[in-house]
């Protein structure tokens, strides 16, 4: 099985993001990049699917020189190859983005042959226009479904599982698909140590990106308001214990 | 209090212990964790040091953990792949023996034994602390906070800013006021800055410096590991530092932590440091970077395999503090009164050093410890700019794990201060060592003439760590400066003025010995601390009526300076110049200096000066012209030759240096370096030296250095000076100075050793370490060669019962025993015992 996943750099969460004063940027000077969290996902996915049918996992970005950090991690993890596409700048419009990948794995398909599947994350994590895996797809004329958080593949068949607000979705297609892959699916790893060191060695492939500019265009960036966020007390040592039980049961954590 | 890390919070407790009230803690972030370094920090501790206060301060903080009952002992072993690593084990085992510290060498097998999934095959063998431990930093501060709360004396806001910080003017410089945060702002008596990375922003609020640069310390958390997780501990096998590769590995429940001391040294700007809300973990745990780290995860897997399949869930560049010289910073801010440094402090000596603080801040001087080396007023101006700090910084980052020789010298920023006789050093191939900036001679390779002269002087040390950082040639400057005349460049000299109608009675208060001579003589004297312990040693020249001059030493004229100007008279009548920046110095010494110097001393004409003993005694000083160029001559020693101390204003310096060596060339004379001036004169001399034989631990009566009488005035220290006098005369001091030689140098390889003076300790013959009533330990304070005596010497304090001209001991050195025999009990001098040489 050959299964290719695309991922895209993106800023970590977990802090306050700051933008450029011009708010033409992010202010990059106490970030670290990560993958976006579906993108994790699916590189994991990519990693299990291969360990349970053997074959190739391919990891593909388009994204600044820098990005090889992100393609490099998908490496330290298990995936077995790893494709830079290099733009000059921190982003490229969905549009043009989806052209680019399509070209490439035009590219890639033409030389080591067809992918049997191809992951992206629902969305990217800085972003979100929720459509290039969409355009790939169609531009290469293969089936997709997002939002995906189970599959199972049979030979040529695939079901594909994602929840939905009146249960769960289970959708019957034949390789080659188009999947995007939601948090949740699977619990990424953590590289080991000796997957970190085998990373340094992966030969990255670069290709360079072809697309034109498509319709969106990114006029300003905008900090967001602060969530205010309000303390409540649910009380002193053990006497708190039922709000507490009531809170987790209300959030669903204890059900 | 700002800033509740380990050592706020300590010090919050330690004060309220102390009797303090009315204290408020600050801190930006939330608690129990703020966000600084002691949130993320490994919490263990390896007790030995070679440092005897940073020793004393680490053991010190380990009981203070284990009375908190928060210490977790596992042990600890330090493990050498490197042949050079198995000697540093050696030196460490004579440490700990000093210390009191159990430990021994271990085999690679008996590694293997204590960490079973160790590879020791690529090890020589380790050194083995069973003492080692790791701690809980963060409950402990957290105990010894809510201890002054619960005492009703303390008051904590978390998350609270500091916005700034007031002052007020005052005599003296300016005085801490008042602590602007965005809840408002508090008027304080007292402010201590306890940032950690964050202090030298906050101190600049307030005009004050505090030399320190936050640094990375890499560390990743690996894991799950079965052999760990099946131990159900969180610490079931001692903690490896691979020395060699400057790394430790640490258990840590079912996984293991692995952090570097071996990557690129990365240093940040205090201001540079992410907000709390900008951080994805807290400010100093900052994302790691891979590139950096992947070598030490290399070496990691070649000595644990097992770490290759782990898994890296948490991997940081950890921010810590690093001061220019490594020591932490302490003290009040020499810049703003009351404003106090408590900066640049480790987990594994927080809680000690915040009790030194406290007893600093409470009694004016802390008793548990000398802080000399982390006294904040020890930085020259120079050394306080940030690009000094990351010169240095960068320099000794890697060497945390290093193995550093006791004499060895900085490579970075060199040549700061160069006297005006340098040009002529170094064409005389000097070479030079760092006093504080300063470019000292220590020998020179123009004497190398003298060994057909003195062959005896040429031995050569066998082992290279006994000849590093020394050179024979000290030997044979020392022997012709002993039977000609030589000269030593002392412009690292500090020469401060003290002038006005108050400047008697200031400079007696300061100091023990009386200071009312006759104009135109001199006074050695101790200055003590409140508790009667050493705080300086200087000369002070009385050149008029109303103005004295004191000269101190290169090492000690920062916290002399400090120490003169925070006690200094507020009603303007003692003005206080440093004059060191226009002083140059040179000693001229030997049974011909005198010869030499009058062939070119003359009065303010050219009548000769009058030289002789009768004219001129020892201790005088007078203004002559030196070929004509207007210096002071001092008829003093510290070499124990006739002779003196030269001072002029630097741009006279290169002629006056000239004509000394003209005159004295046909005495053969030569330029002696400090080799001989710091080490083979002075031990020859038994003179001791601050910060070695003088600490604030000995009072002027174990060191030797009491006078008969005691002036009536009051001084500094008087009360326990007169307690510690009628001590000696009830019995004896607890502990008396002496000199010691060894009867044998020679190793069991076969060859002679030379101790470095590096708190070697002084055994009985049974190898029991030596108590004194005290509680203070006997170790080599000093230690080096005494060519005109023909033995090799060492400065020590014993007990009364030791201290026995004859008495038999032993010295540890690399962790063999020698033996040693006591030659002095007390200040008179091995070498010419009745100053006959200096007097004549």
């Amino acid at each position: 099985m050959r299964v290719l996943v695309c991922v895209k750099r993106v800023p970590a969460p977990g802090a306050k993001i700051n933008i450029t004063a011009d708010g033409q940027a992010v202010d990059t000077a106490y970030l670290a990049f990560t993958t976006s969290p579906h993108e994790e996902c699916a590189v994991e996915a990519a990693v299990q699917l291969v360990e349970q049918h053997g074959g190739e996992s391919t990891v593909l970005t388009l994204g600044p020189a820098e990005a090889d950090e992100q393609l490099r991690y998908a490496a330290s993890i298990g995936v077995n190859k790893a494709v830079l596409l290099p733009i000059a700048t921190a982003d490229w419009d969905p549009q043009r983005t989806a052209a680019a990948i399509t070209a490439a794995i035009r590219e890639l398909e033409a030389a080591g042959g067809a992918f049997d599947i191809v992951l992206f994350g629902n969305e990217s994590a800085d972003s979100g226009n929720f459509q290039v895996g969409v355009r790939v797809a169609h531009a290469l004329a293969r089936p997709m479904v997002n939002g995906i958080k189970g599959i199972e593949v049979d030979g040529a068949a695939v079901r594909a599982r994602r929840d939905s607000e009146a249960g769960v979705e289970v959708y019957a297609l034949h390789l080659p698909v188009v999947l995007g892959v939601k948090e949740g699916i699977n619990l990424p790893r953590y590289p080991t140590l000796k997957g970190r060191l085998a990373s340094k060695k992966v030969a990255v492939e670069q290709a360079v990106p072809q697309g034109v500019a498509g319709g969106q265009q990114m006029v300003t960036l905008v900090q967001a308001a602060e969530q205010a966020s309000t303390t409540v007390m649910l009380g002193n040592g053990p006497e708190a214990a039922p709000a507490v039980v009531d809170l987790l049961e209300e959030l669903g954590i204890l059900k | 209090m700002i800033g509740a890390g380990i050592v706020g919070n300590c010090l919050v407790g330690h004060l309220a212990r102390m009797g303090w009230t009315d204290m408020v803690l600050l801190d930006k972030g939330p608690l129990p964790n703020p966000g600084g370094s002691t949130g993320h920090a490994s919490n263990f501790i390896f007790p030995t040091d070679h440092n005897k206060e940073m020793a004393f301060l680490t053991v010190d903080s380990q009981n203070q953990y284990i009375a908190a009952g928060l210490n977790n002992t596992c042990g600890g072993i330090e493990v050498a792949r490197e042949p050079q690593r198995m000697e540093e084990f050696k030196r460490r085992m004579t440490s700990a023996k000093a210390w009191g510290i159990d430990a021994r060498l271990v085999t690679p097998a008996e590694i293997k034994e204590l960490v079973p999934f160790i590879n020791e095959e690529i090890l020589l063998g380790g050194y083995y602390t069973p003492s080692v431990s790791v701690v809980d930093s963060l409950a402990t501060g957290t105990l010894m906070r809510d201890e002054a709360v619960a005492k009703g004396v303390l008051s904590v806001f978390a998350n609270t800013e500091v916005m700034n910080l007031l002052t007020e003017p005052a005599p003296g410089g300016p005085r801490i006021k008042a602590v602007v945060t965005d809840r408002g702002t508090i008027e304080a008596e007292h402010v201590v800055v306890a940032c950690g990375v964050w202090s030298p922003r906050i101190a600049k609020m307030a005009g004050a410096n505090i030399p320190l640069t936050p640094a990375v310390h890499q560390m990743a958390d690996v894991g799950p590991i079965d052999i760990l997780q099946q131990s159900g501990k969180e610490l079931a096998y001692p903690i490896i530092r691979d020395m060699d590769t400057f790394c430790y590995e640490r258990q840590s429940s079912g996984s293991m932590e692995v952090g570097s001391y071996a990557h690129r040294p990365i240093l940040m700007r205090p201001d540079d440091i992410p907000s709390i809300q900008a951080s994805a973990l807290t400010p100093t745990e900052l994302p790691l970077t891979y590139d950096d780290f992947d070598p030490q995860m290399e070496q990691a897997i070649e000595l644990m395999e097992m770490l290759g399949d782990a898994e890296i869930r948490y991997a940081i560049n950890g921010l810590l503090s690093l001061t220019p010289d490594a020591n932490p910073v302490l003290g009040e801010t020499p810049e703003v009164r009351n404003l106090w440094s408590a900066a640049a402090v480790w987990v594994k000596e927080g809680p000690g050093i915040a009790q030194l603080v406290a007893e600093w801040m409470t009694y004016g001087y802390p008793h548990m410890c000398d802080p000399h080396g982390s006294d904040i007023s020890r930085f020259y101006p120079h050394e306080k700019t940030e690009w000094h700090i990351n010169a240095r910084c960068n320099e000794h980052f890697n060497k945390t794990y290093g193995i550093v020789h006791p004499r060895e010298q900085w490579a970075s920023q060199r040549g700061m201060r160069r006297s005006p006789f340098y040009a002529r050093e170094e064409a005389l191939g000097a070479t030079f060592f760092d006093a504080r900036g300063w470019e000292r001679p220590q020998w020179y390779s123009s004497n190398e003439q003298l060994f057909a002269k003195f062959p005896q002087a040429a031995t050569p040390r066998t082992h290279e760590w006994d000849a590093r950082w020394w050179n024979p040639v000290t030997n044979a400057e020392h022997l012709q400066m002993r039977e000609s005349v030589g000269v030593v460049d002392l412009t690292a000299f500090n020469e401060f003025d003290f002038e006005g109608p108050g400047a008697l009675d200031f400079l007696n208060y300061m100091c023990v010995n009386q200071v009312n001579v006759p104009v135109g003589r001199s006074v050695y004297t101790p200055l003590l601390t409140p508790h009667g312990g050493f705080r300086g040693d200087l000369t002070i020249q009385r050149l008029g009526e109303q103005h004295f001059r004191v000269i101190t030493g290169a090492f000690d004229g920062g916290r002399d300076h400090y120490w003169f100007n925070k006690y200094l008279p507020t009603d303007g009548s003692v003005t206080f110049t440093d004059r060191s920046q226009g002083i140059c110095t040179v000693g001229v010494w030997g049974p011909n200096a005198a010869a030499t110097m009058a062939k070119i001393t003359t009065d303010d004409t050219t009548v000769p000066f009058d030289l002789s003993q009768a004219g001129f005694p020892y201790g005088a000083v007078r203004d002559v012209l030196i070929d004509g160029v207007p210096c002071t001559m001092f008829r003093i020693s510290y070499v124990g030759e006739n002779g003196w101390e030269i001072y002029t204003n630097m741009e006279h310096g290169l002629k006056v240096w000239d004509a000394i060596f003209a005159a004295g060339e046909e005495f053969e004379i030569i330029p002696v370096g400090i080799g001989v001036y710091a080490v083979t004169g002075r031990i020859e001399k038994g003179y001791r030296l601050m910060g070695a034989e003088l600490e604030s631990e000995y009072n002027p009566v174990e060191a030797g250095l009491a006078r008969p009488k005691v002036k009536s005035a009051d001084f500094m220290g008087k009360e326990a000076y007169l307690k510690a006098r009628q001590e000696a005369e009830n019995g004896a001091p607890a502990a008396i100075m002496c000199t010691l030689s060894m009867d044998s140098q020679q190793c069991a390889d076969g060859y002679d050793r030379f101790p470095t003076g590096g708190n070697e300790p002084i055994l009985t013959l049974d190898g029991e370490r030596i108590i004194d009533a005290k509680g203070r330990v006997s170790r080599v304070t000093t230690a080096g060669a005494g060519p005109s005596v023909g033995k090799y010497l060492l400065l020590a304090y014993l007990p009364p019962q030791h201290a026995v001209v004859g008495t038999k001991l032993q010295v540890m050195y690399m962790n063999e025993c020698y033996p040693v025999t006591v030659e002095v009990a007390g200040a008179q001098p091995l070498f010419d015992p009745t100053d006959a040489r200096m007097k004549s």
